[in-house]
């Protein structure tokens, strides 16, 4: 048994030690909103956030994730950055097919939770391992500034 | 009221009451979106339903994939119901006949045909249930209907009084069908023609949208497959022992696709997979290799075939002839959602979710596999991760129907990325020769063009090569470019090196207008004149071209100064029933590194849906596009795909985006398409703005950096 803290609940699996940490929640505790993409971390569609910083569930196995705080595009409503994030998306209607934007919007939240106001490159460095065929990339940047704004002004 | 709406129990011309009150309809013209508008003959396959509580859902038959329909379609539908907006939900249909595309014939997505096709229907659906509201709430005041008016999902009496559309659902419900209906004039529309939200972004930001990839049914089990590695190999033996030893593998199977590892989970199942050890016989591809590819095409392109388009002499003697070969390699579509599909055969019908372009052609394919009646087979449309033409195609649910069928188990088959890469149903191939006339002013006085790929219509399955031995999507955008050639010849030879292919976004646009494109920029070298001027000069009985191409230009500033090493090149495409045209602003680095700074597009569909999906699209297809001019190919070598991930089959990331920039001409046309027609010119706009950077021509995509070093 491995135990977890997924989206702030304690979870015991029974999955091998070796299973990644993506499978385990689509598969297991059938939390579909984290997406397989690439399987070996080229793509990013997988992120989740393990104490706070960005992951790749494809490529994580579950026993490196065993007493960590493991957060997923389904609690994201739960946290301020992670609201104003989805507002963003949102306001800016930045999904097109969306299978993308989970993992899109984890890596736009814990880059917002480190840097407040994150400049063109930082969202190059944090952004560029998470791909979108649908090519949302100028809309995924126009959100992550405003969302950043709208954290400081706490609109 | 039931959440899944079955289509099949709706009687033709039939409305009914809802459990609850409320309204539900399903009319339309027939097939004929071009038809005059006052046919009177309804047949369904539009479905609308008013709740009493005033909620108003669109029931779509179109696949979502990210093009925007599911948001496009009820904006059809509200228009003319005078609904408000904020109270319309979209639902997925079930497939069902009577959701057949009016162009295709068939219930499918692709083509960039959804809004063209039911942009009458829909609206005639909207405008025959106002009709009834109306007719609803004059018979509640015993008032004339002409009295009435329609506005935000009320009707309005002249005196005053109003009644919701929820109000008067159950009671609209018992009216009569009309027969004929009214449409707006577009001057009228106050949803159409603006930038309505997306209805399917909220589930889009919380996890909460389903894909194929998300279905789960009680006992489901997951299937990893092991395909031939070459083209057309067959099985000879399998060792599955190891495969079997591993916790949670239930069953292995073969099937003439490959051999099937079922599993609790997907781990398990690809564990499982990894661990078979297969003799495969390569059969007769054994030694595909992509230079012999290459050349086959080329020789094909050389020796020349049936003739596409033949009108003036191409011999005639000219005062300066230039000739160029161009190619374009095979293509993934590379969809972020590897492809899958979950099925479940029954006793006597059998259950599918899918991510699908082709619900329709499934019923049959997948009855005809399972044993079933068509009518028998439920195809449950999930949100599409990506399409782009992929989902068209029927390996995924084949396979998952027969592994189903064969284990008694529902089961979601899933494509590791590497299967999914290396599965075929490539973009083709193809080589083109040109050759190009100036006169002694420069003026192009003739063209001929000489194609060389396999056959798409023969390979789709469900279309012929014509008596004319012309493929049409082969060559497309060159048999019927719109310049001015008084000498114009094009011809097609086939070539079938043996690869399944498929349709790709954009389909033959997507290589032809890099070929041609680029050729013409040749030509407007050759000649010494400006690239923009060049084509303007041309296009003198094509206002649509020139008026893409002018605003294009005007909005990229075309002729003005750039920042030093940036470049500009211009390209102009039709497409899918739209016109656009490209600026790209391009630099090279000395190590041939090509950065492509902004694009500005001009496009002309007509009149418009939706100008911020319109806009979204030009700019997706632009990325798509780029994506593949710059890294995309698909290799064979020992008869083996050589790519097999995002390491070896690179797409654009956000570092190297583009700014985009589209325009709209304002035009009052029927609706063109949208999800494809931004994507051919991007190609040729880069390829002409690294010419104008280092005077070298890019003939053979991608784009290699390594050919565009400065010494």
């Amino acid at each position: 048994m491995i135990s977890l803290s997924v989206n702030g609940k304690n979870i015991s699996v029974n999955d091998s030690p070796d299973t990644p940490l993506l499978w385990v929640l689509r598969d297991t505790l059938g939390m579909t909103g984290t997406k397989f993409g690439c399987g070996v971390a080229l793509c990013g569609a997988c992120t989740v956030h393990l104490d706070g910083a960005p992951v790749r569930s494809c490529s994580t196995p579950v026993s490196a994730a065993a007493g960590r705080k493991i957060t997923t595009i389904e609690a994201m409503a739960a946290s301020p950055v992670g609201k104003a994030v989805q507002a963003a998306w949102i306001k800016h209607d930045v999904p097109q097919c969306g299978y993308c934007q989970s993992g899109q919007i984890m890596g736009a939240a814990a880059l917002l939770a480190k840097t407040r106001k994150p400049s063109d490159t930082d969202i190059d460095a944090a952004m560029s391992g998470i791909l979108c065929r649908c090519g949302t990339y100028n809309q995924i940047r126009a959100a992550i500034k405003d969302a950043a704004q709208s954290m400081r002004t706490g609109s | 009221m039931s959440a899944i709406y079955n289509a099949s129990r709706r009687g033709f011309l039939k409305t009914s009451a809802l459990a609850g009150g409320g309204l539900l309809i399903g009319f339309t013209l027939p097939g004929a979106s071009r038809l005059a508008q006052a046919v009177s003959v309804f047949s369904p396959n539009a479905y609308l339903r008013i709740g009493s509580d005033n909620q108003i859902t669109v029931i779509c038959g179109l696949s979502e994939m990210g093009q925007g329909v599911h948001t496009a379609i009820p904006m059809l539908v509200a228009e003319e119901l005078d609904a408000d907006w904020s109270k319309i939900k979209v639902e997925q249909a079930e497939a069902d006949p009577a959701f057949n595309n009016p162009i295709f014939g068939m219930q499918a997505t692709g083509g960039s045909t959804s809004v063209r096709g039911h942009w009458e229907p829909m609206r005639k659906a909207g405008a025959a249930a106002r009709a009834m509201l109306v007719a609803a709430a004059a018979e509640r005041w015993n008032a004339d209907p002409a009295d009435c008016r329609t506005e935000k999902g009320m009707v309005v009496h002249k005196s005053g009084k109003k009644l919701s559309y929820g109000q008067l659902a159950a009671a609209a419900a018992k009216q009569p069908v009309p027969t004929q209906v009214q449409l707006k004039s577009p001057k009228a529309f106050r949803i159409l023609g603006r930038a309505a939200r997306r209805l399917d972004t909220p589930a889009k930001v919380n996890g909460s949208a389903k894909f194929g990839l998300d279905v789960r049914l009680p006992g489901m089990l997951t299937a990893v497959m092991a395909r031939p590695p070459v083209p057309g190999g067959k099985l000879v033996s399998v060792d599955d022992s190891k495969a079997k030893a591993i916790a949670g593998v239930k069953q292995v199977l073969q099937i003439p696709g490959g051999v099937a590892v079922l599993a609790e989970g997907y781990w398990a199942a690809k564990q499982g997979r990894d661990a078979l050890q297969i003799k495969w016989d390569d059969g007769a591809n054994a030694a595909l290799l992509s230079d012999a590819v290459s050349k086959m095409l080329a020789e094909g392109a050389a020796k020349g075939g049936a003739l596409g388009r033949n009108e003036g002499d191409v011999g005639a003697p000219v005062a300066k002839r230039l000739e160029a070969v161009y190619e374009a390699p095979f293509l993934a579509h590379a969809c972020m959602e590897p492809m899958n599909a979950t099925v479940w055969v029954k006793p006597d019908e059998i259950e599918v979710w899918a991510g699908t372009q082709s619900q329709g052609p499934s019923q049959g394919i997948l009855g005809e596999v399972a044993g079933v009646a068509p009518g028998k087979v439920k195809v449950h449309t999930m949100y599409l991760g990506g399409g782009f033409g992929r989902r068209f195609a029927p390996d995924f649910t084949v396979d998952a129907t027969l592994l189903s069928k064969i284990s008694g188990k529902p089961v979601q088959l899933v494509y590791t990325r590497e299967d999914d890469m290396k599965a075929y149903f490539y973009r083709p191939a193809s080589v083109a020769r040109f050759a190009g006339g100036l006169d002694a002013n420069g003026k192009a006085v003739s063209f001929s063009a000489s194609i060389c790929s396999p056959s798409l219509m023969e390979a789709s399955g469900f279309m012929k090569l014509p008596a004319d031995g012309v493929d049409a999507m082969a060559v497309e955008g060159i048999r019927d470019c719109p310049y001015d050639f008084p000498n114009l010849r094009v011809e097609y030879a086939r070539r079938e090196p043996g690869v399944q292919i498929w349709f790709w976004r954009s389909v033959g646009h997507s290589q032809n207008l890099f070929f041609i494109e680029s050729f013409v920029d040749e030509m407007a070298a050759a000649a010494g004149k400006d690239p923009c001027e060049f084509r303007l000069g041309l296009l003198g009985k094509q206002p649509r071209f020139r008026g893409v191409l002018e605003l294009a230009a005007k909005k990229a500033g075309w002729g003005k100064p750039l920042p030093a090493g940036v470049h500009r090149g211009i390209a102009v495409a039709h497409s899918f029933g739209s016109y656009v045209a490209e600026v790209a602003e391009v630099s090279v680095g000395r190590d041939g590194k090509v950065r492509v700074h902004r694009v500005v597009g001009a496009v002309d569909c007509g009149l418009t849906v939706n100008p911020e999906i319109v806009k979204r699209q030009i700019e997706s297809a632009i990325v798509y596009g780029l994506s593949a001019a710059l890294y995309g190919k698909i290799t064979f070598k020992d008869g083996r795909v050589e790519q097999s991930n995002f390491h070896d089959y690179p797409v654009l990331r956000i570092d190297e985006m583009p700014k985009v920039e589209v325009h709209i001409v304002a035009s009052t046309e029927p609706p063109g398409g949208i999800g494809e027609p931004g994507l051919p010119p991007v190609a040729p706009a880069v390829a002409n703005a690294i010419f104008a950077a280092t005077g070298k021509r890019v003939r053979k995509l991608p784009i290699k950096a390594e050919e565009l070093k400065q010494a």
